[in-house]
């Protein structure tokens, strides 16, 4: 049973493994009840650097992968908000565990350029596939970009 | 008694001109026949993409019923359809999709463009939507709304018909070679000298 | 049908190997190019007769623009990947840029089949951040208004479902119920969809003069129709066959599959937030959550007409026990000043301008809220860095994940029963794409 630094964020518990322990606490979880991964996504935290949410143990990093898991029986819900650097952006994946990571998974590599390591197809899930860049970080623009369409002819 | 299939006896004409036909009948131009014919049996494609594809599609059944303009039967195959509504908004992703439908629809053909989503961006102008169908399809009708109602959507119809109907549209689409410009030319006896008529040409 | 483990457990889950697969897997994860490859060569008359098949993205019966990519032997289904994000519209990024006030507006376009969902959850995982709580008769009027939305969506289902296993005319009966729902929500929220009518602190406006009469109306008008779908359909031979066995999954494959809603219940796992996890008031209110036993299409389809009489059960509730009060909380940082009070106060009209131009503050920190919308737990996770927009907002879709269960649900199947399938998933794609 490996120990990692557990918070309270408005009485959700919360869990912060480094990526290298992050299947073990997951596989640890899953034998503990908790049979769903209800959700993974990520957060980059480039525009917010100085948050105060973390244990003092938790060195932050530039993204965040966030992981809820769900225990049906105790009724409990627990997340994990792993630390991820932006110059090695690589998380193992939890695909063999819970399968319904998949395409989440391959959502968080399509929008924040996250890798998960053992996942069997990482390709872009909402883009299109020769798209460049990821739209969610906080260093690409929200804003108009013009239209990628080359093929229509000039109407009007 | 001179008889001809669809006049029938035709020996008083000469004395007592149109009256002395057995039967009525209207005259029109050909060519507005059937830019009426055009405009009453429209059929859509359909094309839903969002909230709006359900608001089309709530037109289509019982309460709005859009039976009443011969409009229900909504195509699947692009190749029996003449309008397309773009109900929704348009992603980078499924703009080339979009126009090879439009390309694969036949002449004439309408583009309806439901939404501001559709027509602008609506609110979401960022990375992911076209701003606007019109960058890659040419639009004829823009509904205005978020979605537009049933109502909206028909009144964008009814105008699209009124410019068919008038041959507003083919008339601006010949100008700029954009679509709708085919020739019927009709079969006519040797010994007349009038010109043949030209469909969509006015 | 009706409520059966208490504690939304079973002790036999069943096997789910089959998801777990990575060799020999139901998904076909292959790109564009390469699903070509394996395809067999038409003009050699001794291949295997694979193909690919390819449907949608316009395609009648994928509920929008949702695109397979089926790896057939002759009318068999081996493998299929569903292509998505044909109607992907940037949403989570737009949210980052919108103000708390104006989240829901842009969340609300997510399923377009039950907006007020979506809003629910954001509103929700706000005034967690907040700390607020909203009055009884907001969260009275929330619940009222997402059974009679949970009613529409569900009839809208019942509307598409009927029309891709050939029951046409159901088309036309179910858009009819939908529409006299969608008249109510009309009179409240101004709009048919897309209300953006649940916001933080409250709701946007109280209920109209004489809702009473216009739910009472309702509760009336829709069971006796329901019943006609009875007929129409749950016992008709020929809709029995085409669902009865088709798209069959247990209650461990799901659950690997993080499936959620009707998906999961089909299974006869009796997994429902409003009861396991209560939100808003529904431990107040009594209604029985429905499982299927076998898991296959016609259970999920029979679990969705039950849970509409479930829902009204519940508007019905609603009715008789809507407490009076304010619709929106009264806290001053959260909702503006009274109309009447601009007129008098300078400090009111500042404080109004700022709260519309500007948004209220959140305290920094981040939440998951999850509700039970018609197809799953919808799920909202907010980070706030303490300004007037959430750092990130991220929306946990239910269809998005159920649509994972495709491939499996699909295999050594026929193609006709794909149609059937995805039915039965009642995919929304905005939900999914995002």
């Amino acid at each position: 049973m490996t120990t990692v630094p557990e918070t309270s964020s408005f009485g959700q518990r919360v869990l912060h493994p480094l990526p290298d322990q992050l299947y073990a606490t997951v596989s640890d979880l899953r034998d503990e009840g908790f049979l769903t991964a209800v959700d993974v996504t990520a957060v980059d935290y480039m525009a917010h650097p100085g948050r105060t949410d973390l244990p003092a143990d938790v060195s932050p990093e530039r993204f965040e992968v966030v992981v809820s898991l769900h225990a049906h029986q105790s009724h409990e819900r627990v997340r994990l908000r792993i630390q991820v650097p932006v110059d090695d952006p690589v998380v193992p994946s939890l695909f063999d565990l819970f399968p319904g990571t998949e395409a989440m998974e391959r959502e968080v590599f399509d929008l924040f350029g996250i890798t998960f390591d053992g996942h069997p197809d990482m390709t872009r899930i909402l883009l299109p596939e020769e798209w460049e860049g990821h739209p969610l970080r906080k260093d690409v623009d929200t804003g108009r970009i013009p239209v990628q369409f080359r093929e229509a002819p000039v109407q009007r | 008694m001179r008889r001809l299939p669809i006049l029938g006896d035709v020996s008083r004409v000469s004395d007592d001109g149109l009256e002395g036909l057995e039967h009525n009948f209207v005259t029109a131009r050909i060519e507005d026949l059937v830019k009426w014919s055009r405009a009453r049996s429209c059929w859509p494609a359909t094309f839903g993409l969002a909230c709006c594809a359900i608001e089309m599609m709530a037109t289509g059944a019982a309460h709005y019923d859009l039976a009443r303009y011969g409009m229900e039967v909504f195509r699947a195959s692009p190749r029996q359809a003449d309008l397309m509504i773009v109900a929704g908004r348009v992603s980078q992703k499924m703009a080339p999709i979009l126009r090879q439908i439009y390309d694969q629809m036949m002449e004439p053909k309408w583009v309806i463009s439901m939404g501001v989503c559709a027509s602008s961006g609506g609110m979401f102008n960022n990375y992911a939507i076209v701003q606007g169908v019109d960058q890659v399809v040419p639009v004829d009708v823009y509904a205005p709304g978020c979605p537009p109602g049933p109502e909206t959507l028909m009144h964008a119809i009814l105008t699209l018909h009124e410019s068919i109907r008038t041959g507003e549209l083919t008339r601006r689409r010949e100008a700029n070679d954009g679509g709708a410009a085919i020739h019927v030319e009709a079969p006519l006896p040797e010994d007349t000298t009038e010109q043949p008529v030209q469909l969509g040409s006015r | 049908m009706s409520s059966g483990a208490p504690e939304g457990t079973l002790s036999d889950l069943g096997s789910a190997e089959r998801v777990h697969r990575r060799d020999g897997s139901a998904v076909l994860r292959v790109g564009e190019g390469e699903a070509f490859e394996l395809a067999g060569d038409p003009d050699n008359p001794d291949d295997d007769e694979r193909m690919i098949l390819n449907m949608g993205p316009s395609h009648p019966s994928t509920h929008g623009v949702l695109r397979l990519m089926l790896e057939m032997e002759g009318e068999t289904v081996l493998r299929t990947k569903p292509v998505i994000g044909y109607l992907h519209t940037g949403m989570e990024k737009t949210g980052e840029n919108l103000s708390y006030l104006q989240g829901p507006t842009n969340v609300t376009r997510m399923d377009y089949a039950a907006p007020l969902f979506s809003e629910l959850a954001f509103s929700l995982a706000t005034e967690k951040l907040l700390g607020i709580e909203v009055p009884p008769r907001a969260t009275w009027i929330r619940m009222l208004m997402c059974e009679l939305n949970r009613v529409a969506s569900h009839l809208l289902f019942q509307a598409t479902n009927g029309m891709d296993l050939g029951a046409v005319s159901m088309m036309i009966y179910g858009w009819r119920e939908r529409e006299e729902v969608l008249r109510f929500f009309e009179k409240v929220t101004g709009l048919r969809m897309n209300h953006n009518y649940i916001r933080p602190g409250g709701v946007a406006a109280d209920l109209p003069d004489g809702w009473q009469d216009d739910v009472r109306r309702l509760l009336d008008l829709i069971p006796p129709r329901l019943d006609e779908y009875d007929t129409l359909l749950t016992g008709q031979p020929i809709f029995r066959e085409r669902l009865q066995g088709v798209g069959v999954m247990t209650p461990a494959e799901a659950l690997a599959l993080s499936a959620t809603g009707p998906i999961l219940r089909s299974t006869g796992y009796a997994w429902d937030l409003r009861r396991d996890e209560p939100y808003l008031a529904y431990d107040q209110v009594d209604f029985d959550v429905l499982v299927g036993t076998y898991g296959d299409s016609f259970d999920r389809f029979a679990i969705r007409l039950n849970e509409t009489r479930e829902s009204l059960r519940i508007v019905e509730q609603v009715l008789d026990q809507m407490p009076g009060g304010d619709y929106r909380t009264q806290d001053q940082k959260v909702t503006p000043p009274p109309r009447a009070r601009i007129d008098d106060s300078m400090e009111a009209l500042i404080h109004h301008f700022k709260i519309f131009t500007e948004g209220f503050h959140v305290p920094e920190g981040e939440v998951y809220v999850a509700v039970e919308s018609p197809r799953g737990e919808l799920g909202c996770y907010l980070v706030s860095d303490g300004g007037p927009n959430p750092y990130r907002m991220h929306i946990r879709g239910p269809s998005f994940v159920n649509l994972q269960t495709l491939p499996h649900l699909m295999e050594g199947g026929l193609i006709a029963d794909a149609v059937a399938v995805i039915s039965s998933v009642d995919p929304i794609m905005g939900e999914v794409d995002r």
